[in-house]
């Protein structure tokens, strides 16, 4: 018989009953609550009159809809100036201490966006299996656990039996074979894997990403990965355990304590596919071809290496795809056959939970040390994914070096990567966006989104267009 | 959850591949804490010409003539047709919400996305996967015949077309069994109290620190 693979074993682990059709009654972990899909969910359990099954099983935060300015954020979720946002931030605080939910408030210095937030606290770890109401929470199986986003109907399933309706996914591998040059990214390699497979690939797959240029990556990379395995279609995307992953998890407030210890990482170390598994589909990719990655649409398969040019529709033998093409040509307001490097931007916006993290913004005060945003460009944000990796930065100084570069250095949160707070692209404004999707009005109304990552993105703000981040010197 | 079980209504094309649910219900919407009340912005951005707001009079604002939904032939519409990977994107159960408060009870694409795919089975939407050719087929038909109407039936799994021809379509029994009783799934799951409890009875033991 054939090994398993990390998926099989994660998934064996928490199957609590089967049903005769092979769906299956899957055990929950952890799941980690927010604002926006979770009010519908909470109410559900009221008129049922049902409590949580577990209330420390959850981990709630409000990121979606939260101011990022200093000013917004003085006076905690009474100053969010946004009548409805607000009630939706107080309805989530409410309804956290009815239900025994903890929660990071507003305020909180650990409050952020949920996908920054759970591993940082070691409140997703290895081994489990983690649900969110957010599609971004492949994030987490960067760990190496099981993790997906899920409907509110589920949020409240979960809430109420901790367990949730399941069928399995197929099995996916996607080897980055070799190492990537300098200047190449986590994100870099996850547009790559996207622009190859597409947005549909991973549909029906969980994937399992692999080969030496994922290995390679610090934790903080590998969530970065796995966090866009949900725009290739996959609603899991997962990295094997290794050295790095014990690493990380080590001393963080929820991890396991001198204890427990080395029995959890003695069952961690076998989180990883057997040699002799099986995957129904494998792709191969070699790290040397991947460039550093600008998306030119508006899905986030319409991506090119930044010396590339933007595709002509004419050249698409599929009728359906050319018109798609030809939609976001105009929607994006260009002409194919531009160079990606003569493209200029009116705004930058560094954070999301793709790219929030302290390497991210290492990587990008490393562009802009010493350098001055571009004249053209209106504004550049730097969102911190939670109020611990803006502490970090600010004892590192890259929030004087931004700010003296002349970016803005802001209170953590989603912010502009889906604009439901004050933080968004005017009609027909074009964004350098370390974010994870550029969909029509994704980042406000007629607003057009490039996808890169967090060096690209600085580059892009200190030169005012795109540009090959390895022509920089630092 | 509503019963489905045969819905027999017009159909409306929407031809385009990647429709993300970005696209069915914009975020500024999602600020609501209700489950009702999305339909009049489904769609927002691609059917009206201004740029919407919560608390809007949506019927003050004005129309994007060249959307589908806004064409006369395509009013009253229970049935969407789309294309590849539709409902891709944000896991948001509010688009499934905007559309089944406009009145969808059935969408037929050749793939849909994972996450809103499940959604739809758990607001009483049968999402139909069927392959391209047929996919394509029903859209040069719709496109050929104005009040163009389907009959869904979920017992029988089939698609009858207006010349009487019926498409059968697949669907997990378990799914099906749900829709077809309108059943709370909570409900179903709490049944299985005991296995639940055993269940975690034997991971305190293997995993302990999963319950610290």
């Amino acid at each position: 018989m054939a090994g398993k693979t990390l998926y099989d074993k994660l998934w064996e682990q928490h199957v609590v009953r089967t049903q005769d059709d092979g769906t299956c009654l899957l055990y929950i972990d952890r799941q980690l609550i927010h604002e926006v899909t979770s009010p519908q969910a909470f109410e559900g359990l009221r008129l049922a009159g049902r409590r949580p099954w577990r209330s420390d099983a959850n981990l709630a935060t409000p990121d979606h809809n939260v101011p990022t300015t200093p000013d917004d954020r003085r006076g905690g979720v009474d100053s969010i100036s946004d009548p409805v946002a607000r009630l939706q931030v107080q309805t989530l605080d409410r309804n956290c201490a009815e239900f025994a939910i903890p929660e990071f408030s507003i305020n909180d210095p650990r409050q952020g966006i949920v996908h920054v937030v759970g591993p940082e606290e070691g409140a997703t770890l290895p081994g489990m299996t983690v649900v969110c109401g957010d599609s971004h929470t492949s994030t987490h199986g960067a760990l190496g656990a099981l993790a997906h986003g899920i409907g509110t109907s589920e949020v409240e399933h979960v809430l109420a039996t901790q367990c949730l309706i399941q069928s399995k996914s197929k099995n996916m591998r996607v080897v980055i074979d070799g190492k990537v040059g300098p200047g190449v990214t986590a994100k870099d390699i996850v547009l790559a894997i996207i622009g190859e497979i597409g947005t549909a690939g991973g549909t029906g797959y969980a994937i399992e990403f692999a080969g030496q240029a994922i290995r390679d990556l610090s934790i903080e990379g590998r969530m970065t990965v796995c966090n866009m395995a949900i725009e290739a279609g996959a609603r899991a995307g997962m990295v094997a355990v290794d050295e790095k992953t014990i690493d990380y998890v080590k001393g963080r407030p929820f991890a396991p304590g001198p204890e427990l210890w080395a029995q959890a990482v003695a069952a961690w170390r076998e989180l990883r596919s057997d040699d002799d598994a099986v995957f129904d589909r494998e792709v191969v990719i070699d790290a040397a071809t991947i460039q550093p990655q600008v998306t030119w649409g508006t899905s986030p398969e319409m991506v090119v290496p930044v010396g590339g040019r933007v595709p002509d529709p004419a050249a698409e033998s599929d009728p359906v795809k050319a018109e798609g093409m030809r939609r976001a040509l105009d929607y994006m307001g260009l002409s194919a056959g531009t160079p990606i490097t003569e493209i200029t931007v009116d705004k930058v916006f560094i954070g999301s939970c793709t790219n929030s993290r302290i390497e991210d913004l290492r990587a990008a005060a490393a562009v802009a040390r010493g350098r001055k945003v571009a004249d053209n460009v209106k504004q550049a944000l730097v969102v911190p994914g939670s109020g611990l990796v803006k502490r970090q930065a600010e004892e590192e100084g890259l929030d004087r070096l931004f700010i003296e570069a002349g970016f803005e250095w802001r209170e953590p949160g989603c912010s502009m990567c889906l604009a439901m707070n004050a933080d968004r692209l005017a009609p027909g404004e074009r964004c350098a966006s370390t974010s994870n999707r550029n969909f029509e009005g994704r980042q406000g109304a007629g607003g057009r989104t490039h996808l890169v990552s967090p060096a690209m993105a600085a580059a892009a703000a200190v030169t005012g267009c795109f540009v090959d981040v390895r022509e920089f010197e630092n | 959850m509503e019963k489905f079980d045969k819905v027999t209504g017009i159909v409306a094309p929407m031809d385009r591949a990647n429709v993300d649910t970005d696209a069915i219900i914009p975020k500024q919407f999602l600020k609501s804490i209700q489950r009702t009340g999305f339909g009049p912005n489904l769609f927002d951005e691609w059917r009206y010409l201004d740029v919407g707001e919560p608390g809007m009079d949506n019927s003050q604002r004005p129309l994007n003539p060249d959307f589908v939904l806004n064409q006369p032939r395509y009013q009253g519409a229970s049935i969407l047709l789309a294309r590849e990977n539709f409902g891709c994107g944000s896991s948001r159960e509010h688009a499934p919400w905007a559309l089944l408060d406009y009145g969808f009870r059935v969408i037929i694409a050749p793939s849909f996305a994972d996450i809103f795919f499940n959604n739809c089975f758990k607001n009483s939407i049968l999402p139909i996967v069927l392959d391209e050719q047929t996919v394509d087929r029903l859209f040069r038909e719709v496109a050929a015949s104005e009040g163009y109407r389907l009959t869904v039936d979920l017992a029988a799994q089939t698609i009858t077309t207006p010349g009487g021809e019926e498409i059968p379509f697949a669907v997990d029994e378990f799914r099906k069994y749900c829709l077809l009783n309108g059943l709370d799934d909570i409900g179903l799951t709490l049944q299985h109290v005991d296995d639940i409890r055993a269940y975690e009875d034997r991971r305190r033991r293997e995993a302990p620190w999963l319950f610290a």
